[in-house]
């Protein structure tokens, strides 16, 4: 009997075999006890990618146009990153035999900090009280002070992010739901989830419906996302490509993060919450696809509830409400 | 005997307190070091209490360095020259 090896071809793209292993990620329909009103509601599991969030599609992306232009060569790549995708480039960036240098809030979660450490990344902790434009503003310090050690890759900026997903969480997508997704929902921090898919779905139908995801005040518990009124809004966000806005709140999201985990076996982080809560509101206001057809929303889920362990007592609170 | 400490306020908040980066207060406890806060700048208040007057599950009160949570909480006493830091989750990417 022929015993079958099933390996990932990495021939065609002499890339690491775990590059190959990022996206095609699993839409899984949220059972109807927790859909309000008509429509299916269909969850990205982005956690499922080997980093373990969304933010492995745009740290490649970044990656292979680092390398394809040469900016890599003899250099580190350099970020300023929330957590997320510090941890997809190191992640990548080790298997490729890149050097990574992160610079993160020190209150990014000990989770985060750990993986960084095992995968080998350099991490400069940047004042917590100064939040994600802190660490921003130490990447370029970093970068001015040292160009010729480091490739400040700016996701905040790089085409290459939005990128990302309009060439695979966008076609994605579309096959999984053979073109009837009616409405796009996804939290924005850098935005290119949001714009990269929403721009490949819009080509392939234009009147599709794109839902941006945001904390309802600057000061919350959404981690990796970002209230754009009061914040450094990313170049990389268009806002013609956004149809609506919806604010959550951290306790609605907490709430919905309690039910995926109890009613659906899916324990997923805070901001996939604060896209459920949203998306949930919709179906329940009754909204309907765009020529008035059932609902079909796609909800990203960026990462998983492990990443927040630490953080779990959130969940246990008795609710206020 | 309140004693004089100082409260680091995070970006995200410095709006509501004048554009402050740092309150300095006199208090007892870390509890009433937040109650001196919030009665001075009141917008501050919604965002670092729910409706059940409780901290809201997300922001964690650092005295030291240390999380309050693993002292006596709001209960924790103050010393002169504490500063107490209101740290959030993070936004960003
Ligand atoms: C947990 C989490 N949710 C949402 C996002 C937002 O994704 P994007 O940067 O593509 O807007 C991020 C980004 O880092 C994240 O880490």
């Amino acid at each position: 009997m022929a015993v079958g090896v099933s390996a990932i071809s990495t021939e065609a793209t002499h890339e690491p075999a775990v590059w190959g292993l990022v996206g095609n990620t699993p839409l899984v329909p949220l059972v109807s006890g927790s859909v309000p009103g008509e429509g299916r509601l269909l969850l990205k599991a982005e956690w499922a990618n080997p980093s373990g969030s969304v933010k492995d599609r745009a740290a490649r992306e970044i990656l292979r146009a680092g390398l394809r232009s040469g900016a890599l060569r003899g250099r580190r790549l350099l970020d300023a990153s929330s957590g997320n995708t510090a941890v997809g480039y190191a992640l990548l960036g080790a298997a490729a035999g890149i050097g990574v240098t992160v610079c993160v809030p020190s209150n990014a979660s000990p989770e985060r900090r750990g993986l960084l450490a095992a995968y080998g990344a350099e991490l400069v902790e940047t004042d917590p009280l100064e939040g994600s434009d802190g660490a921003i503003r130490r990447a370029r310090e970093l970068a001015e002070r040292w160009p010729e050690r480091y490739w400040y890759a700016d996701q905040y900026s790089h085409a290459a992010n939005p990128r990302a997903h309009y060439l695979t969480t966008g076609p994605e997508i579309w096959q999984a739901t053979s073109g009837a997704v009616t409405h796009l929902v996804a939290g924005v921090g850098t935005s290119g989830t949001l714009i990269g898919t929403g721009r490949y779905l819009k080509e392939r139908r234009r009147d599709i419906y794109t839902i941006a995801v945001e904390p309802d005040g600057p000061f919350h518990g959404l981690e990796g996302l970002k209230h754009m009124e009061t914040a450094i809004v990313p170049p990389v966000y268009d806002a013609a490509l956004i149809d609506a806005t919806v604010h959550v709140s951290t306790e609605d999201a907490e709430v919905r993060v309690r039910e995926l985990a109890r009613e659906e076996g899916l324990y997923a982080g805070w901001s996939t919450g604060a896209a459920v809560s949203a998306a949930r509101r919709l179906l329940a206001s009754g909204a309907r696809g765009p020529r008035g057809e059932e609902p079909v929303v796609v909800v990203i889920g960026p990462d998983g509830g492990q990443r927040y362990l630490s953080e779990v007592g959130r969940l246990l609170r008795d609710p206020a409400h | 005997m309140s004693t004089s400490v100082t409260i680091l306020i995070p970006s995200a908040l410095r709006p509501s307190v004048a554009g402050l980066v740092e309150v300095s207060v006199e208090a007892k406890t870390v509890g009433e070091a937040l109650g001196v806060l919030t009665s001075t700048h009141q917008r501050v208040k919604g965002h670092l209490y729910g409706e059940d007057g409780r901290l809201r599950s997300f922001v964690n009160i650092y005295l030291n360095d240390r999380d309050i949570r693993e002292l006596e909480r709001e209960a924790t006493p103050l010393a002169a020259g504490d500063e107490i830091a209101i740290v959030p989750s993070m936004a960003g990417g």
